[in-house]
């Protein structure tokens, strides 16, 4: 294995400087941050560069971190490059309420679905995606179900104390902002009809 | 004698101002024979050719990266069986050795090996499906009668292992739940006596079968570029000639003590991806012959383990529980999901039946995990199958979805 951890990073710094951040590495795979309007330069570099020749695209998802304001979203990008066997990971952070992030589809097929996949469950926008529609859920859904805000317990029930297993009660969730057009035809509002 | 028509007064005349459809529109599924799933293709066929294909999936999209987000570490290995269920084993054991990679515990070699045997049938009885239900799409049924026997055996032997068949739910993080019985053994040195002549015979019905043949090269084909551009994994990827198998590249379970060859095709088409499985099949074979001749070399204790010890992670034994405290402390603690997992995020691959089946776990540190994203093969694959099929005739279609082994358990996830 001739490529390592190390030279990729020397070989991003000298390419972006500042830009690409937070070199880690989880478990021995090389992890960092680029800027959310970045994505695409970096994949491109790490694609075409003859060193690194990043041109395998492994997976991609999304994170949400309701605590983090203004870099709510996280959008993960697992790279492989085949011939040395190294994988990276790397993140971009966007703002829940702006949640824009250009396409990698011209970069990757593969990346069409798992971006549509994306969009489906946290709403996040890809920025030239030829077809970005809901893939797994019903199209009439008006809301992101990924996202922490769903907790995935029945809320109205009362005779389970869920406490043991979740962290509901630690993360004091946003309501959703009817602005973006997110509605829940949530719980409370159920009950709130009843009475 | 009668006036003959002119030819052009034999078509139908449309009214004036109407548009005529040149091509028919034609509904895959979700639920129809050739599709064995549910999951939908939107065809446009132009005759017999096919113009355009949209594929539509979600039919049984059950959230389980959703789920998984309140459940214990343990309790997620049910999901994962329902993922390819066509090898269930390997996904629990893929998943709990993500498990083990987060919590940084090493396996005995011999939980390794038994591991390696389980996850070496289960591709057997994935890639068998495979195979013979493209014999079928083809037209030839009794290929898979034939082989369906010996699914049925793999079934068995989970089944000693594990108490299930379809949906496993086999192993634990650390190991195995009980060792092998000598009921398990004898099932598989049945399986490794009798399916080596069984797969032959399967071969010798299809494999140089003129109709099969014609049926299926140039069906469906993919280049090694566009193949990697979509993401293709596994068998298919390697029927396009890359010879990419994360058991070589990023070994786990020990598969870097085993002999194996990796099969590559050259043209990524139906035949080449049979001709791969197929390949596959023998090589699955020589692994479990050798992880059996290496277990049975064992002596002593070591021939006895079959977990690791990981008292926060694997559940004692019941007689333990009712005598010792310690047992039922841990008893107690991993039933109630109290376990503090470390903070931390791995991804973790396997070689599933269908390729690299991927488990990306984060952890903050709770009982559950934060996010768990889980990298379906055929969910990645599925979407290449409009470039694949363009062109080609409708029956050129069928077979080449029957030969990507497009399971919508995985698909949907």
């Amino acid at each position: 294995m001739s490529l390592t951890n190390e030279k990729i990073r020397e070989r991003l710094i000298e390419k972006f400087g500042e830009q690409v951040s937070n070199f880690e590495e989880p478990y021995g795979m090389l992890s960092f941050e680029v800027p959310k309007d970045m994505n695409l330069k970096v994949m491109q570099f790490l694609y075409d560069d003859d060193e690194l020749k990043f041109r395998f695209l492994t997976t991609l998802n999304a994170i949400h971190y309701p605590n983090n304001t203004g870099r709510e979203l996280a959008i993960v990008y697992h790279l492989h490059n085949l011939v040395d066997n190294v994988r990276i990971r790397f993140k971009i952070y966007v703002d829940i309420n702006k949640p824009d992030v250009f396409t990698a589809t011209r970069l990757f097929e593969a990346s069409n679905w798992l971006e549509r996949e994306t969009y489906d469950f946290y709403g996040v926008n890809f920025i030239g995606h030829p077809n970005l529609k809901r893939i797994l859920n019903v199209d009439e859904m008006d809301y992101f179900p990924m996202r922490k805000e769903y907790p995935l317990e029945d809320q109205t029930r009362k005779d389970k104390d869920d406490e043991m297993f979740g962290r509901g009660k630690d993360l004091d969730f946003k309501k959703p902002d009817p602005v973006n057009g997110i509605s829940i035809t949530g719980h409370e509002n159920i009950s709130d009809q009843k009475k | 004698m009668a006036d003959v028509v002119p030819i052009k007064d034999k078509h139908i005349v449309l009214p004036d101002g109407s548009i005529e459809k040149q091509t028919t529109t034609l509904n895959l599924g979700p639920t129809h024979p050739a599709t064995h799933g549910v999951f939908q293709n939107i065809l446009e066929v132009d005759g017999e050719r096919i113009v355009s294909a949209k594929q539509t999936i979600g039919y049984i999209h059950r959230a389980f990266e959703k789920i998984a987000e309140r459940r214990p570490l343990y309790q997620i290995t049910p999901l994962t069986d329902r993922l390819n269920y066509c090898s269930s084993p390997i996904n629990n054991i893929g998943w709990q050795t993500t498990c083990e990679k987060l919590l940084k515990i090493k396996t005995p070699k011999r939980v390794d090996y038994l591991r390696v045997i389980i996850m070496e049938l289960a591709r057997i009885s994935d890639h068998l499906v495979c195979n013979s239900v493209v014999g079928v799409d083809a037209g030839a049924f009794t290929g898979f009668l034939y082989v369906m026997e010996y699914r049925e055996l793999i079934y068995e032997v989970y089944e000693s292992v594990c108490g299930s068949r379809l949906t496993t739910n086999i192993g634990r993080i650390g190991g195995f739940e009980r060792n092998f019985t000598d009921v398990s053994w004898q099932k598989i040195e049945k399986f490794l006596d009798e399916y080596p002549r069984v797969l032959k015979e399967f071969e010798n019905l299809l494999m140089r079968n003129r109709i099969f043949m014609e049926r299926t090269i140039g069906a469906g084909p993919i280049s090694a570029e566009r193949a990697l551009n979509y993401g293709f994994t596994g068998p298919n990827l390697r029927a396009a000639g890359v010879d990419y198998d994360v058991r070589v590249h990023t070994p786990y379970c020990s598969y870097e003590d085993f002999d194996f060859i990796v099969p590559v095709g050259s043209t990524g088409d139906c035949f080449d991806r049979f001709l791969v499985r197929e390949q596959e099949m023998w090589q699955s074979i020589e692994i479990i012959k050798q992880a059996y001749r290496k277990i049975q070399d064992m002596k002593g204790e070591e021939a006895e383990i079959y977990h690791a010890d990981v008292p926060e992670y694997y559940l004692p034994e019941k007689q333990d529980v009712y005598t010792k405290m310690e047992a039922l402390i841990w008893h107690f603690k991993i039933i109630m999901g109290e376990i503090d997992m470390p903070p931390g995020e791995v991804y973790h691959s396997v070689e599933g039946g269908n390729g690299e089946l991927g488990f990306y776990l984060i952890s903050d540190g709770g009982r559950t995990p934060y996010r768990l994203h889980f990298r379906r093969p055929c969910f990645i694959y599925y979407q290449a199958y409009e470039e694949l099929v363009k062109g080609a005739m409708l029956s050129d279609a069928v077979i080449t979805m029957s030969s990507l082994n497009l399971i919508a358990g995985e698909m949907d996830c």
